[in-house]
């Protein structure tokens, strides 16, 4: 037992021979070995769980991949968004729309992410002349006028009486049972995480994580900040409208209500959760906040009724576990992961002021 | 030949001129030292130079570019790098990453590519990390080339503030105190690298110094600044003698 | 006319409310250069705590106010205390969830302790009076006529108290108020209580005309719109910033409806789009 652990946690020195293998998304053959086995098994789920347990891995799978998107213009290029709940509401009620004009999901799909490419773009281009604060107040305030005009446009949206969602439609074959519509979410999910992660080890994502990190050394390295920051916007509201159109398929009735400041919140929440600058993070935090909110409901129903019929309980959970994270460990669950595997890497000489933060003096942004 | 040529450029900054009329040529392949006091408007050129600021007056001329019809993201590619007093790294990011986004004036991989990454990406990538090696072994920074910046201390990451404005390959290097904050052995060591990069590198250096034994062993010519007013240039040895020079700056014991 | 002045007048009292809400946001953003999401929830709980105080208690109003003002200041410090204090250092990022996180919590609790049943109180200052043809809630001139009379207050206060100067070379400078012998942490805890009495006090003076409820939380964004439409850096500025979303409420609900409920994000979208520091912003760009 004790080899095992050795065997795996041991401190890896990992000869490299060549640059590729730094460029690679596997370091090793270890870490291909494991990610493939991963995809594997989530891939053959549907043969192992039965119809619940798909429906929420569902769920976790279309979380993830509006934390992707929420993280690639947040966690990579620094630019907070708390609203990206208006991407889901566009491209829910975008994929409604076109496939009750009778469209397959091949049409009402791709719509759906350039529809919501384009509320990127209407957002960007002002936002990114904004900084901090101000650019975080404008996308809230930019999900506020989606969420109204969602209960405004009625003969589009159905306004506030709400609005059914058909089932997909691919070449004239209709996705009916939720393992199909689990394996749909997962294929388009696989995809959009490599795009993400190609991104990342190429020019332009290196360009948004120098936008995160210091704007100013960035425009005197010849970075576009315009260019960068609208690319990510666009990039994070298409993948983040992909998923709101597979929240479509997996309500089956849409209101604007679904669409509101708690639910941009709680992807916010998500991908903090997770660890902030991270893909990992994306995924730790949706299998959390999935976990978390079926342990709510469970919870509830097991409590006396005088304690789990308040309302409010679930935001209130939320609100406490956003404040501890931000208050004991930042760097979220993968950082705390990242310390624990450090420490069993480094056994017994692990040090714990390695990841020591520094307590420092408000660094102002401000010139007098 | 000139490299740079600045001619009576002024900039204020709520009524105090920060930097009044100053005028100075930089010959290509030369080491151009600026020095003065604190507060006397030699970072604002910079800043003027990295078009930061709009200049009141005055031509900035690169290699026979005119800089003012140029945005602050144009200069590097123009061949302008240059580093900051304050240091503005990317704090969470590897100081390979650091030094990878120094290359970004020579990407013309387009945005659908990069998220394919196709064969032509993966060839860029490796010929950009090959020149990040170079750098990277110049100022020796192999040891931490997978760190993050911000854990490293305060010497390395001059380098690597120095190591990434190289990555752009620039053909003007602009150095604003390269050596504040580093004890007498850095600042040698700083001194041999201006030279090198001089030498070897081909490239045009000016800098901004407080260190006099830093000017004197790599620079050509020297600008004294004060109250954002020109006040003396020339060879190191005439400057330093300048009576306004000794006055309001050097002092007077030698 | 009359319409016109009536619109006006039930702007500029709405715009109080946000203006002083606002008031509070900036004053804790200039000293620590923290945004308090919660700003607006912490005046739904001084409504609550108000009406717990008058209603519930039975105290009498003039004295339930000011009670319900020192709880309020002293919840402020509480917080900043135990939990902001805490976050010190850490980007800006993180202080914005911190205080989301703690917004959403004040509005669940307020849900659990006080039920989502819209409450009220009997405030002594009902009634309506009439001039120039037009008729005005006595409750809405109270609220003009207070905010007015705090104005003054707070600037009196920052001019001339001991205090208030501390509190400005706090916000300007932290290094050099610590240096000068500035308590500085204290006068930041100070900022977190003055910030919430006043939000607490726009609680009470818009509980006559809004029933008391723990969705009234989300009325701080509007004062975060207007925070953004004044400035960030300047305390006029989120006074102005309050009226003009004040007024611009009434006048777009009564002649363009349908997008009353956006109206103010869209304007202050635009005022960003041409001025990204806002109308009176002190804030410039960054050091090099």
């Amino acid at each position: 037992m004790l080899k095992f652990i050795k065997r795996n946690f041991d401190m890896r020195i990992l000869f490299k021979t060549n640059y590729k293998q730094d460029i690679n998304l596997a370091k090793h053959s270890g870490q291909s070995f494991w990610y493939a086995l991963l995809i594997l098994i989530m891939f053959s789920a549907p043969l192992i769980l039965d119809g619940y347990y798909i429906g929420e891995a569902t769920r976790v799978l279309i979380y993830a991949m509006a934390g992707l998107g929420l993280m690639v213009i947040t966690g990579f290029t620094g630019q907070a968004s708390l609203g990206h709940a208006a991407f889901l509401a566009i491209g829910a009620y975008t994929n409604a729309w076109f496939l009750a004009q009778g469209f397959s999901s091949f049409v009402a799909l791709p719509m759906a992410a350039l529809l919501s490419m384009i509320g990127g773009l209407l957002v960007a281009i002002p936002a990114a002349r904004m900084s901090g604060i101000y650019l975080a107040i404008a996308t809230l305030a930019f999900a506020i006028i989606v969420e109204d005009l969602a209960g405004h446009l009625n003969s589009i949206t159905g306004g506030n009486r709400g609005m059914m969602v058909d089932v997909p439609t691919l070449f004239g074959y209709q996705i009916w049972e939720t393992w199909e519509l689990y394996l749909f979410v997962l294929c388009i999910l696989v995809v959009a995480t490599l795009a993400v992660l190609n991104i990342l080890r190429s020019p332009l994502g290196r360009a948004m994580i120098a936008v995160r990190d210091s704007e100013v050394s960035s425009q005197a390295l010849g970075v576009n900040l315009i260019k960068t920051k609208v690319f990510a916007f666009t990039l994070s509201a298409a993948i983040t409208g992909l998923a709101g159109a597979f929240l479509a398929h997996y309500m089956l009735f849409l209101t604007p209500q679904i669409f509101g400041i708690l639910l941009s919140i709680q992807l916010l929440l998500m991908i903090v959760l997770g660890g902030l600058g991270t893909v990992h993070g994306v995924f730790f935090g949706a299998v959390l906040i999935g976990v978390l909110e079926t342990g709510i409901s469970i919870a509830k129903d097991s409590l006396p009724s005088s304690i789990g019929g308040l309302p409010g309980i679930e935001p209130l959970v939320f609100g406490l576990i956003l404040i501890s994270v931000i208050a004991f460990e930042p760097t979220g669950i993968y950082g705390r992961w990242v310390k624990i595997r450090s420490y069993m890497e480094f056994f017994p000489i692990y040090r714990r002021k390695s990841f020591k933060r520094q307590r420092s003096y408000l660094k102002t942004e401000r010139l007098r | 030949m000139n490299l740079l040529e600045i001619e009576k450029l002024s900039i204020s900054f709520g009524g105090v001129k920060a930097v009044d009329d100053v005028s100075f040529a930089v010959e290509e392949g030369s080491v151009y030292a600026i020095i003065g006091p604190n507060g006397a408007g030699k970072s604002t050129i910079f800043n003027l130079l990295s078009r930061f600021y709009e200049p009141l007056s005055g031509q900035l001329n690169f290699a026979g570019n005119d800089l003012l019809n140029l945005k602050a993201k144009d200069i590097a590619r123009l061949g302008i790098a240059r580093t900051f007093q304050n240091l503005e790294l990317f704090e969470h990011t590897s100081v390979l990453q650091n030094l990878l986004v120094g290359r970004h004036v020579h990407n013309n991989q387009s945005w659908w590519r990069q998220l394919l990454f196709t064969g032509s990406v993966l060839e860029a990538e490796l010929k950009h990390r090959r020149k990040v090696e170079e750098v990277i072994d110049f100022l020796e920074l192999a040891h931490y080339r997978n760190h993050m910046i911000s854990g490293l201390p305060y010497g390395v990451r001059k380098k690597v503030e120095l190591a990434r404005a190289l990555c752009i390959e620039p053909k003007l290097l602009l150095l604003d105190e390269p050596a504040s904050g580093l004890n007498p052995e850095e600042t040698e060591d700083m001194g041999f690298w201006i030279e090198d990069i001089r030498r070897d590198l081909n490239m045009t250096v000016v800098m901004i110094e407080h260190d006099m034994s830093l000017v004197k062993e790599v620079s050509n010519r020297v600008l004294a600044i004060v109250d954002g007013k020109v006040v003396a240039e020339g060879s190191h040895t005439s400057v330093q003698k300048h009576p306004d020079v000794i006055s309001a700056y050097l002092g007077d014991v030698q | 006319m009359n319409e016109f002045l009536q619109l006006l007048i039930v702007g500029v009292s709405q715009g109080c409310i946000y203006g002083l809400m606002a008031l509070g946001f900036v004053m804790i953003y200039k000293a620590t250069e923290m945004v308090n999401f919660a700003q607006g929830d912490m005046m739904m709980l001084g409504s609550f705590v108000a009406w717990t105080l008058i209603m519930d208690f039975g105290i009498p109003f003039w004295l339930g106010v000011p009670c319900t003002l020192i709880i309020m200041a002293l919840f402020g410090a509480l917080v900043d205390i135990l939990i902001v204090r805490r976050v010190i250092g850490q980007p800006q990022f993180a202080i914005v969830i911190l205080t989301l996180g703690l917004g959403i919590i004040f509005r669940a609790a307020a849900g659990m302790i006080w039920g989502q049943v819209p409450l009220t109180i009997d405030s002594p200052i009902s009634g309506f009076s009439s001039f120039y043809g037009i008729v005005i809630g006595n409750e809405r001139l109270a609220i003009i006529a207070v905010t007015t009379l705090l104005i003054v207050i707070l600037w009196v206060y920052f001019r001339y108290s001991k205090w208030g100067i501390a509190m400005k070379a706090a916000s300007q400078n932290q290094l050099a108020a610590y240096y000068s012998g500035i308590p500085v942490r204290v006068i930041i805890s100070a900022v977190w209580a003055v910030a919430a009495a006043i939000s607490a006090l726009a609680g009470i003076l818009l509980a006559p005309i809004t029933l008391i409820e723990p969705m009234n939380g989300l009325l701080g964004i509007k004062a975060f719109a207007a925070a953004v439409i004044g400035g960030f850096g300047s305390m006029p500025g989120a006074i102005l910033g309050g009226l003009i979303v004040g007024i611009i409420e009434p006048f777009a609900a009564a002649y363009i409806p349908g997008v009353k409920g956006s109206m103010i994000y869209i304007v202050m979208l635009i005022v960003l789009a041409l001025r990204p520091q806002g109308l009176f912003a002190q804030i410039h760009k960054k050091k090099l």
